[in-house]
């Protein structure tokens, strides 16, 4: 299909698709040596071992990060229980309101230098970082601006009143939109927080802070403290604070239930999935494959909702994993910084091994490898997209999580039956339904036990949209109204 | 809706592909037997190949390709032989201050004014695969191909024998949206063969469908595929006269279907967007598009074809920049 | 020697530009201690026909804009709202005659309701909406979708505090949802009612979604009551009309009627929703 063209040399050689270098310029950024911890509105210094926070694309170093120890969690801590004492809770809904539409308003002014920092410290394309992410990370704030004085109508009674301190850990694959999901909703309810990004990913979190400087929020409202699992570790325990919320994966998540039990913190958990993506034979075919390769490839894979498993209805197996394969031959694996990358570097070298082992796994056990003919960058972690056929339910890669662009194909004969293989799984976060009859999207939709289920569409994400798992992929809803629930007083959680 | 069991005329491709009992009913269980196409979904694709970033060299070879990819067009009821004598210098000639500058593919005039345009291009006129520049006329009663097949095949063969290269003709839509595709069908046949010359050989046939006025994209497709299936060289989005006139996610639509028959029979139809892309930043996302959906060697002038007027300015403002370094503006491009 | 103003002319807004009334009246408008202010265009039947036209025009594309954006583009507008705040008190101070405190008083206040109701637009369709759970394999979802064209009687002078404030808390419920607005400004004090036009024309806010009329409330009124492509009539200002009549006027072509408030009206999640139709859809449900 996308042969030798005729005529002159564009790109780098072998004609038009191969389009000539269109590098974001990093330039708009004004990146510090080094940061410091964000406490009480300053940045200080941190006493654990400070750690470097590289580029994925590159390996080369960006800055210094600090590293929170259990005396900074607890200065980080204090700071955000005077801060709701003294200035948040006694704040108007209304000014909290308008504290928020500051930061939407600075995110949107920020934009692309946010964009920029987040494609360089995750390894994600700026093309989703600046279409995507950001957008997103603004429209979340303004959202929830909105519903800071107007409480009474979250259907949560007349009144109803925040938490307190909202201990908050968020994952490194959407840094900046992970952040703007837990402190907008916080925020509105009428909480202080002290959130602790991802150690690979803290850039944009601290370019916020700034943010959070040049609005003006009271000190000490929002905290954000750097650091790894121990940090994150210190932070849920910490005996004063009264909400714990953590997207991450299902097993530290099991870990934060069980060392919450017990301590009256309220606790909501956003964990992994393994979402079926189920096509009929009836699907609009050509925005179908759009949307498989969407729900699997958007963001190198590392999604919790990720599509990873192909339910395809048999009969239509080979047409639809043979137009998979054409499309995957126009994807772009590259530089996060060229505007035209689809796909970019895998996060960290950790997660690479992982993605290379579970993949090797499935090989293992029968499952069919292709793999989509990127050039490999010499530097920087990078995983091919890569598509598993003859998967079967009982295999490995049928039923981990590999966090990865790795697709694992699987059939099923009738809608009942692929009804059946998607619920068929310890998670239950998502699921997206391909087919020209309405009324049978409302039926599998109704009987998938899935959180968000997308229909002829996949990974859409709105601050008016509830987002949530069932079963091992956690509790609680980020977004809508019901995402207010997390950070109010409810039956059996009262503040302290 | 009168789904009859009369055979239409036996095309070559509804043969191989439908079967020698081709009628108005298997035609149409055909049609309706294709897959539908998710709106958002395709214009979110067609969005989303918009983001490309065309630049350098890349936007060189682009601009260019554009060029040699234009059907110059003047359409107009006011159109005289002095107005098409200029359109025709400035195909051969887009800008006199760079002789680097390609000439378009072709111009396109009205059937009357076939005569005028291949006088004017002389020595100029020929294949545009080799550089020249060829003449299509619209006909069959465009733009709404609301009269008798007799005219319609009357107003083609007269474009043919004034000399012109290709015929841009209009689909029945009045037809087409009552169900009629037999007769959609049989009209776009009966055009192929007033195509035909004394010599045997053919003038090119585009057809267009006038997707603005048949709405839906699931339209698109079926007349897509009516339309190859009755012999079409070049499927076209419009007529330029109604609005909606091309858009990205129509195009991308037509290219997936012409994408789909060249994976069914190995045979490659071109796709012709007009009306409505007057910028180069446009027109180098349907290049994009097109390189995305069915590949590089679709860029070529026997096989897609850009329906426009005051795009080639645009291009050439552009082309000026990239040589000069610096913004250009309307007094530094001649006027057509 | 002083500097010598330049006086401001006030016209309608309508369909986003400024024109004269089209029968080339106007009236004078005097402060509260009698000086001369100006003239304003004094409305007539046809600038309100006008008015309706832009109205609806606006409403397809406002009304499937998303409340994001809605909510995005009122906000926008509590902005340019506050960066003028000087020049609202002014003009309250000598239409009201009340102090400058008072009057930057009602100017926060309208401000803030303005954001009050921004925040609305991507939201109220969660509160007012929902699913149902029938008896049945069918999915039934409830959804506020909104009137159409609002014709509004604002707060008039009778009621104090409320030449800006008034039409903050009538405009922004209505348009939130996707409305378009026709609004008769408070007949005595109609100057903020312009200068308002002047932000909403330099704010993202589409020509015709706003349209606002300066005049005689009773002249203007029934024509507005009657007028066949009105949805909604808001008479909250009218109370010193005899706005029963205009609600038997109304009847004939079944208005939804907001009545008269003495005071101008709280801020209210009613109040956008009574300006909203709910529409409820049921599609089949099924496997096989």
């Amino acid at each position: 299909m996308t042969d030798v063209s005729t005529g002159s040399t564009p790109g780098s050689g072998s004609g038009f698709l191969d389009y000539a270098p269109a590098p974001e310029s990093t330039s708009v950024l004004h990146l510090k040596q080094s940061y410091g911890l964000f406490i009480n509105g300053e940045f200080t210094e941190g006493h654990g071992t400070p750690f470097q926070t590289i580029s994925p694309a590159t390996e080369e170093r960006i800055a210094e990060i600090a590293n929170a120890n259990s005396a900074d969690v607890d200065a980080a801590v204090a700071a955000a229980r005077r801060a709701y004492e003294r200035s948040w809770s006694t704040l108007s809904g209304a000014d909290r309101g308008k504290y928020l539409f500051r930061i939407a308003r600075l995110v949107q002014e920020r934009a692309r230098e946010l964009a920029v920092a987040e494609s360089l410290d995750n390894g994600k394309p700026i093309k989703e970082s600046r279409d995507v992410d950001v957008p997103l990370v603004a429209a979340w704030f303004f959202y929830y601006a909105g519903w800071a004085d107007k409480l009474d109508y979250a259907g949560l009674g007349p009144a109803p009143r925040a938490l307190g301190v909202a201990a908050q850990v968020i994952p490194w694959n959407f840094p900046l939109l992970m952040l703007a999901w837990k402190i907008a909703p916080a925020l509105a309810a009428g909480n202080t927080v002290v959130l602790k990004p991802a150690e690979t990913t803290p850039l944009s979190a601290l370019i916020f802070a700034e943010i959070l400087q040049q609005a003006e929020l009271p000190a000490g409202v929002v905290n954000i403290i750097t650091g790894a699992g121990d940090t994150g570790e210190a932070l849920v325990n910490h005996p004063d604070v009264n909400k714990v919320a953590f997207t991450g994966s299902t097993a530290v998540g099991r870990a934060i239930a069980k060392s919450t039990a017990g301590s009256g913190k309220k606790l909501t958990l956003e964990l992994g999935g393994k979402a079926a993506n189920i096509v009929f034979d009836d699907a609009p075919i050509d925005q179908a494959i759009e949307g498989i390769v969407n729900g699997i490839f958007f963001n190198q894979g590392h999604v919790c909702c990720a599509g990873s498993r192909l339910l395809v209805q048999e009969n239509v197996h080979d047409e639809v994993v043979e137009r998979l394969k054409e499309r995957l031959s126009t994807l772009r694996l590259g530089d996060p910084l060229d505007k035209n990358t689809d796909i970019g570097a895998i996060n960290s070298r950790e997660q690479l091994e992982r993605i290379r082992e579970l993949s090797d796994i499935g090989e293992r056990e029968g499952a069919e490898r292709w793999t989509a003919p990127c050039v490999i960058p010499e530097k920087g972690f990078w995983f091919a997209p890569t598509i598993f056929t003859n998967v079967s339910t009982s295999s490995t890669i049928a039923r981990e999580e590999i966090f990865g662009p790795v697709l694992s194909v699987l059939t099923f004969r009738t809608p009942a039956e692929a009804v059946a293989k998607a619920n068929n799984t310890p998670y239950g976060l998502s699921a997206g339904i391909w087919s020209d009859k309405g009324s049978r999207i409302l039926a599998v939709a109704d009987q998938l036990r899935a959180g968000v289920i997308w229909a002829n569409t996949f990974n859409r994400f709105d601050p008016a949209s509830p987002f949530g798992g069932y079963k091992e992929s956690g509790y609680g809803r980020e977004g809508g109204r019901q995402g207010l629930a997390a950070y109010l007083e409810s039956a059996g959680w009262s503040a302290r | 809706m009168n789904a009859t069991s009369q055979a239409l005329a036996p095309a070559e491709r509804a043969v191989e592909l439908i079967g020698s009992d081709l009628t108005e009913k298997s035609l149409r269980l055909h049609l309706e037997g294709l897959p539908g196409v998710d709106a958002v979904g395709l214009e979110q694709r067609a969005a989303a190949l918009g983001t490309r970033s065309i630049k350098t060299t890349s936007k060189a070879w682009a601009l260019d390709r554009i060029i040699e990819l234009i059907d110059l067009t003047t359409l107009e009821g006011a159109d005289t032989p002095g107005k098409v004598r200029s359109l025709v210098a400035k195909a051969v000639n887009p800008d006199p201050s760079d002789t680097s500058t390609p000439r378009v593919a072709a111009v396109c005039v009205y059937g009357d004014m076939v005569a005028t345009a291949v006088e004017a291009l002389g020595a100029a006129h020929g294949d545009p695969d080799s550089g020249l520049i060829s003449v299509a006329a619209v006909a069959t009663a465009f733009p709404s191909g609301r009269a008798s097949l007799p005219v319609k095949l009357a107003d083609t063969a007269d474009a043919v024998a004034a000399g012109a290269d290709e015929i841009d003709m209009v689909i029945d839509r009045g037809a087409f949206l009552a169900g009629n595709y037999g007769s959609v069908f049989d009209q776009i046949v009966a055009v192929k063969e007033a195509c035909r010359r004394d010599d045997g050989t053919f003038a090119h046939l585009k057809v267009i469908l006038e997707t603005g006025e048949l709405n839906t994209y699931d339209n698109v497709r079926r007349a897509s595929w009516l339309s190859i299936l009755a012999g079409a060289d070049f499927i076209k989005t419009s007529t330029g006269k109604v609005s909606p006139a091309a858009t990205l996610p129509v195009t991308l639509l037509m290219l997936e279907v012409v994408r789909d028959w060249h994976r069914l029979t190995g045979e490659r139809i071109g796709v012709k967007p007009a009306g409505g892309i007057r910028t180069s930043k446009d027109a180098i996302k349907y290049l994009v598009t097109v390189a995305e959906t069915v590949g590089e060697q679709w860029l070529q002038p026997h096989l897609f074809r850009f329906g426009a007027s005051s795009l080639l300015n645009d291009v050439l403002l552009q082309r000026q920049k990239l040589t000069t370094g610096r913004y250009s503006g309307p007094d530094y491009v001649t006027m057509d | 020697m002083t500097r010598l103003a330049v006086p401001k002319t006030y016209k309608l807004y309508i369909g986003g530009k400024f024109p004269r009334s089209e029968s080339g009246r106007t009236y004078e408008v005097m402060s509260q201690k009698g000086a001369f202010l100006a003239n304003a265009s004094l409305a007539s039947r046809k600038d309100a026909r006008d008015a309706v036209v832009a109205a609806r025009g606006a409403f397809g594309a406002w009304s499937s804009a998303t409340g994001y954006n809605r909510g995005q583009v009122l906000y926008r507008i509590a902005e340019l709202l506050e960066g003028r705040r000087d020049q609202f008190v002014d003009e309250i101070v000598s239409t009201e005659a009340v102090s400058k405190s008072v009057a930057t008083s009602q100017v926060d206040t309208a401000i803030d309701a303005w954001v009050w109701y921004a925040g609305w637009a991507d939201k109220y369709v969660q509160v007012a909406g929902n699913g149902n759970a029938v008896s049945g394999p069918y999915f039934n979802l409830s959804t506020p979708e909104p009137t159409g064209v609002v014709a509004i009687i604002a707060p008039q002078a009778s009621t104090a505090g409320s030449s800006l404030l008034g039409l903050a808390a009538t405009i922004a419920p209505a348009i939130l949802s996707g409305n378009t607005v026709v609004v008769v400004a408070s007949e005595a004090a109609p100057l903020a009612a312009i200068s308002l036009a002047e932000v909403l024309a330099t704010s993202d806010v589409p020509g015709g979604v706003v349209n606002i009329l300066t005049g005689s409330p009773a002249e203007i009124a029934p024509w507005l009551a009657g007028h066949a492509d009105v949805n909604a009539l808001d008479l909250t200002g009218a109370g010193e009309l005899d706005w029963v009549s205009l609600q038997v006027t109304a009847a004939d072509t079944l208005k939804r009627v907001i009545a008269p408030e003495t005071g101008v009206p709280a801020p209210s999640l009613t109040r956008v929703v009574a300006l909203t139709e709910t529409k409820t859809v049921w599609h089949t449900k099924s496997l096989i």
